[in-house]
């Protein structure tokens, strides 16, 4: 006989058995340098669990379920503490536990017992105070956002109850506001709507004659949200640039007049209608009515979608996940592969994810101090750690990717300390269907079938959030803002619908997407635009009781998508979910008389609105645009920059410099290689210590066709939008090609992250880099297919101070291997063989990374521009060589320039070397010193070749400027005579090696 | 033709490439997924062989492979056990080896010829967190004992830059439960396959990346020869000459040995019956 209550059981390592998490967290406390740090730290796996239980039950949970009795012994109760210290580290009541969750099922089958199961981890800390324990507990082990820390063993006796909500759907007195009142609604209603926006809402319902509900408002909001319409992107632009006749950075002037959507006046301004349409999405339609016929489906669907072979179609999509990501960093990371996971599952009918990208922009770790320092900035109120934000990101990705068991093979980390507040998370995702699964839509009389997790309280507001400005108190007023995700019950889903969609009698669903900002809102908002929609609240699975109807409509709850499915397919459906323990429910059906969306909660109607109001009524505007080249002081700063000592010091310093420096640690946490499908790993090289240009994939299992992944992202030409767009598409481009991509059928993806575009010189520099999407694309014949914009990327500190992040557009691109086993990479691959450079060198130095720490004077400040028409010319090219089988490796070069990328290639190589001489180097006017080696000119590449087939490749290769510029040999050492360089391959490789070995 | 089951399950994620492996060494495969077996358990009687494939099963919730484990040990343990008694070659790799090792399938029966125990035993070798408490995936070089009794990694002969497989997981250090243990796996040929040993990942006690039971029927490992089945797999492939490529991946040697054992025992089966 036995109650109700809360059961606690200890599980710790055996003596003498290892506890490695606790030796880690040992490590890391030492690594934080806090005063006394523990000399050892034991580690405990604590169970809560209630329900009714006998102590035999009980027993044989911890003996046969929660203990490894090879290396581990459990305990039943809380025991003392055993140290000098003492933490315990739970999950807040209402954060999602999914190990809880695991455990709660495997006790359901062996027990037979319903219980409830929450997890927290304990540690006890020899030789350290309890004031540092905390320190140590708040910096690395627990984010108060999220979790509870203890200093005495948790153990309630029962465990917290939600607050019961008032159930009714509140009328909002709208109709009578003012301006101001407007505004402030608004803002205290987390709406982060516009004025005008909250004007056109109040004229709609004076018309109605009635006050919208609450659940009203809230929809229009989440449907409204930058992060679902892209309202910026596709407004009315007025742009104006002014560029001084003696600019130094000589900015280009873009030819805007008679562009299609662009209205050139007598003034130099111009008028551009709906700006994504106008650059992007138009780039893309001319290339189609040119002849490329293989675009399935661009920018309407959750992802692009392309054609792989005559049986298959592969997509790409690309997210941001910022703002949880800055006050939550674990968790924001984790649902934002989540969320672009899901994307490409609510592509067409379902596609299957076969990759995953992951590219990161934080501060530089080192630049900043928690305390004041004498040497570094201190970290202001409100922000993370920048190494904690990317320690928690990559573990955040790594822990949902893998266990979705989808390889992240491609990726990059940028550094800057403007992220300090904003740190931007972009999340990539790549699925393949079926050609005839591409597109589905519901018709009238098709179910609103759920499917996956149940929805809770949380993630309630992430669309409006994410299109707000962080600053320093939002970490306590968005915290329901942030998630956990639960990947294993985003995989049983995933398993669950493609079996649906692979039946044998026919796809069981007509129609499918994802729940993402806005949840169910936006997702049944989506699907029944066309149709209307009615929806009966009550009967979603919820994770716990008291939630009101309009949280129910909104919540982001995460691992849920929404289908359309007709009666007869629902039985079906229903038993395959059965098998893979999936939750289905059935929220109403598609078709309404009036194309109205009606949403009803037991039985009564709390919501009504058109779908055409809910769609097309959000009111257009016009907005100001102004550029102009920042000034010269904002552009020279050279006080903390010293002339360099010697080549091999600038050499070694550009190696270990974070950008530039080895991905080790953060790659091989992620298995990049699971569905056996890898061909070109992201770390190639005979010790796999070499950095590919891109990765390729092999997405049909039997055939020898690939798919190559790659990115480009030019941050530090961040004074000029419009080159640092080109000289990302380029990156993008050289990327692919240098691992065998055919560069003629490659498809872009934009994701912008943009501080606050309410200021006119932010949407400025938005336009030129649109802009140079349009003349980009269309050089490089690259159609964009899908994008994406986060456009209030800033921090406000406590001061006031706004911190705004760079212009950061990220260019994902993927392509077609035309055969894998042509497929080169950028390792060198033998003594003799010759190194070729593609592509002249020119003097300008700026956004390059020898300029960010050595002054650089005049001309040379000037940012290197791509060429337009050689850039296309040389990837043709070099594919050609490939394809011919010409090329021995090949490796692009980009962040640091030429010198360092061919170190690169001579080290990931066993036993290599490699002697340089630039006299041949072709260039463009004069350099300075140190150019030749250090200047980042878009356009280039390296190529490894056999002497033998020179005259082969001077053919092919033909007016493109091209040189010999060294030979590998067995040395071991890179030598540069004319610049007094001689070292050892493997002291360049340790540089590159060791600045982010954590 | 062999016909092998695939025992998927709620976070397993490394069924398609065990499926292709099976597939290339000459079986036909079928996926069944644990919930609609431990209904129907007699389904495994069909079969020929068996892959318990990687990934995260439950979200390796407690620890890797645990939950699932105990679910088979209730409802799927005396199957297993007549399958091996037919003869069915198990394979194990990674979450799979977690699983096996926490059935209790793995070391086995000390004495070869024992029979198996009427319920699971308890486990007496685990795969405990890495030593640097991190997932990792890479490639590691590895050695296969001259005597094994493994059937899947006997009498396979390959060159030095062949002899590396694929690693990815972050609970993978193998600890038998006493050195006695160890020693006695060692004498009984129950040794499937190690690290080389200055490439163990893990902190493996004696470098051990995979062992068997004493039929070598079942072999858990951690290394992923399933993801090893085609050149283009190997690391540095781009490197190696035409020469070195000549031979079958390492991976797919396994599979073509199980393929054959099962083949061979069907016919016997066909002979006898």
């Amino acid at each position: 006989m036995s109650a109700t209550a809360v059961h606690r059981v200890e599980v710790r390592s055996k003596p003498g058995m290892p506890d490695p998490k606790g030796e880690a967290i040992q490590r890391e406390a030492q690594a934080l340098g806090v005063a006394d740090p523990p000399e050892l730290v034991e580690s405990t796996n604590v169970y809560l669990i209630e329900g009714n239980l006998t102590p035999d039950q009980l027993a044989r949970l911890s003996e046969e379920l929660l203990v490894d009795q090879v290396t581990q012994q459990a305990t039943i109760g809380a025991t003392p503490p055993r140290a000098d210290a003492f933490l315990e580290v739970h999950p807040l009541p209402g954060v999602m536990d999914p190990e809880g969750e695991s455990v709660e099922h495997a006790i359901k089958i062996m027990l037979g017992e319903d219980v409830k199961v929450r997890t927290g981890r304990r540690f006890d800390l020899h030789g350290t105070s309890s004031d540092s324990a905390m320190v140590i507990a708040k910096r690395a082990l627990a984010n108060t956002v999220i979790h509870a820390i203890h200093e005495r063993p948790y153990h309630p006796e029962a465990f917290p109850q939600g607050h019961d909500h008032n159930m009714t759907v509140g009328v909002v007195p709208m109709r009578d506001l003012d301006d101001d009142a407007l505004v402030k609604l608004s803002r205290e209603d987390h709406l982060f709507l516009s004025l005008e926006e909250m004007q056109a809402i109040r004229d709609e319902y004076r018309l109605l004659q009635r006050d919208p509900r609450e659940i009203e408002l809230e929809t229009l909001a989440q449907t409204w949200s930058e992060h679902c319409v892209h309202k910026t992107l596709k407004a009315t632009i007025r742009y104006e640039e002014s560029i001084p006749e003696n600019d130094v950075l000589q900015s280009p002037r873009i030819a805007m007049r008679g562009r299609p959507g662009h209205d050139a006046h007598d003034d130099g301004s111009v008028t551009i209608r709906n700006l994504l349409k106008s650059t992007i999405v138009q780039a893309t339609n001319e290339l189609m009515d040119s002849g490329i016929d293989w675009c399935l489906s661009v920018f309407v669907d959750n992802a692009g979608i392309i054609a792989f072979d005559d049986d298959h179609a592969v997509c790409f999509k690309c997210e941001t996940h910022n703002h949880p990501s800055a006050i939550e960093p674990y968790g924001g990371a984790a649902t934002g592969i989540g969320g672009c996971i899901r994307d490409i599952i609510g592509t067409g009918l379902a596609a299957k994810p076969i990759a995953a990208t992951d590219i990161f922009c934080v501060a530089y770790p080192e630049s900043w101090s928690r305390e004041p320092h004498d040497e570094k900035k201190t970290l202001p109120t409100g922000c993370l750690h920048p190494k904690r934000v990317l320690n928690q990101i990559v573990r955040g990705v790594r822990d949902y990717g893998n266990r979705m068991g989808i390889p992240t093979l491609n990726g990059g980390v940028w550094f800057d300390d403007d992220y300090i507040g904003n740190p931007l998370v972009y999340c990539g995702c790549i699925g393949v269907m079926p050609r005839d699964k591409i597109t589905g839509d519901p018709e009238p009389g098709d179910h609103i079938i759920a499917l996956g997790g149940r929805t809770g309280r949380d993630g309630i507001h992430g669309a409006t959030f994410s299109s707000a400005e962080l600053t320093d108190t939002h970490a306590d007023e968005f915290s329901h803002a942030v998630q956990i995700g639960n990947p294993v019950t985003e995989k049983k889903m995933l398993d669950a619908i493609l079996e649906a969609r692979d039946h044998e009698s026919g796809c069981l669903y007509r129609s499918i997407t994802d729940c993402g900002a806005g949840g169910f809102s936006s997702a049944v908002g989506e699907m029944g635009e066309k149709l209307g929609a009615t929806v009966h609240l009550e009967k979603a699975p919820l994770k716990y009781e008291g939630l009101t109807p309009t949280e129910i409509w909104i919540s982001e709850a995460q691992e849920r998508m929404v289908l359309a499915v007709t009666e007869e397919n629902i039985p079906t459906l229903q038993a395959i979910c059965d098998v893979h323990d999936v939750e289905l429910c059935d929220l109403g059906t598609f078709g309404t008389e009036h194309r109205d969306l009606i949403l009803n909660y037991k039985g009564e109607e709390i919501g009504r609105l058109p779908m055409e109001f809910m769609h097309e009524g959000i009111p257009g505007t016009t907005r100001q645009a102004t550029w102009s080249p920042p000034s010269e002081t904002t552009a020279e700063d050279s006080s903390s920059k010293t002339s360099p000592e010697s080549i091999g010091n600038v050499l070694l310093s550009l190696l270990a410099h974070p950008n530039i420096a080895s991905k080790h640690w953060i790659i091989r946490q992620y298995d990049h290689e699971v569905q056996g499908g890898s061909v070109v790993k992201p770390l190639v090289g005979t010790h796999g210590q070499g950095p590919s240009d891109a990765a390729v994939i092999l997405p049909v299992h039997g055939s020898t066709r690939g798919l190559g992944i790659a990115n480009g992202l030019s941050t530090g030409m961040r004074d000029d939008p419009y080159v640092m767009t080109l000289a990302a598409i380029d990156e993008c481009v050289r990327n692919l090609t240098c691992v065998g991509v055919d560069p003629e059928h490659v498809a872009i993806l934009d994701n912008f992250c943009w501080p606050s575009c309410n200021d006119p010189r932010n949407l400025g520099s938005l336009v030129r880099a649109a802009e140079a999407c349009y003349d980009g694309a269309r050089a490089y014949r690259t159609p964009f297919i899908s994008g994406k914009d986060s456009l209030n990327n800033q921090f406000t500190t406590e001061d006031g101070n706004t911190i705004q992040i760079p212009p950061t557009l990220l260019i994902s691109g993927f392509g077609i291997v035309p055969d894998v086993r042509k497929c080169v990479t950028m390792n060198a691959k033998a003594s003799g063989n010759l190194l070729v450079v593609v592509g002249a060198t020119e003097g300008a130095m700026g956004g390059s990374h020898f300029a960010m720490n050595h002054p650089i004077q005049g001309e040379t400040r000037r940012l290197p521009m791509v060429d337009l028409v050689k850039g296309p010319e040389a990837a043709r090219s070099i594919h050609t060589l490939i394809m011919k089988g010409l090329v021995a490796s090949a490796h692009d070069c980009s962040d640091g320039g030429l010198l360092p990328a061919a170190v690169e290639m001579a080290f990931s190589s066993d036993g290599l070397g490699l002697r340089l001489d630039f006299a041949q180097l072709p260039t463009i006017g004069s350099l300075i010193e140190y150019a030749e080696c250090f200047a980042e000119t878009p356009g280039r590449y390296l190529l490894e070749v056999s002497r033998d087939h020179l005259s082969q490749i001077d053919d092919v290769l033909g007016d493109l400027p091209h040189a010999i510029i060294g030979e590998f040999d067995d040395s071991g050492r890179v030598t540069l005579e004319s610049y007094g360089l001689d070292l050892a391959c493997d002291e360049l490789k340790r540089a590159w090696l060791g600045t982010l070995d954590w | 033709m062999p016909t092998a089951l695939v025992i998927t399950t709620a976070g397993i994620n490394c069924d398609l490439e065990l499926r292709h492996a099976f597939e290339m060494a000459g079986a036909n495969v079928e996926s069944i997924h644990l919930n609609t077996l431990m209904k129907d358990p007699d389904r495994i009687d069909e079969f020929d062989l068996i892959g318990l494939p990687g990934g995260f099963s439950y979200g390796d919730a407690i620890a890797a492979g645990r939950i699932s484990a105990q679910l088979m040990r209730q409802k799927l343990y005396t199957t297993f056990i007549k399958a091996i008694d037919r003869g069915v070659p198990i394979f194990a790799p990674c979450n799979g080896f977690q699983m096996v090792a926490q059935m209790g399938l793995v070391p086995g029966p000390e004495i070869v010829g024992q029979s198996w125990p009427e319920t699971a035993p308890t486990p007496k070798v685990t795969l405990a967190e890495n030593a640097k408490a991190r997932f990792v995936d890479r490639w590691v070089n590895v050695e296969i004992p001259a005597d094994t009794r493994c059937i899947w990694t006997q009498g396979l002969d390959v060159s030095e830059a062949a002899l590396m497989l694929p690693i990815a997981h972050g609970e993978g250090r193998f600890i038998a439960e006493s050195d006695d243990l160890l020693q006695y796996m060692e004498e009984n040929g129950q040794i499937a396959i190690r690290y080389a040993s200055d490439d163990n990942p893990n902190g493996s006690m004696g470098d051990i990346a995979g062992i068997c039971d004493s039929t070598g029927l079942v072999f858990g490992l951690m290394p992923h020869p399933e993801r090893y089945t085609r050149w283009t797999q190997h690391p540095f492939w781009t490197s190696l000459d035409a020469e070195a490529t000549q031979e079958e991946p390492l991976g797919l040697k396994m599979f073509r040995n199980a393929v054959a054992h099962a083949s061979q025992q069907s016919k016997n089966g066909a002979l006898i019956s």
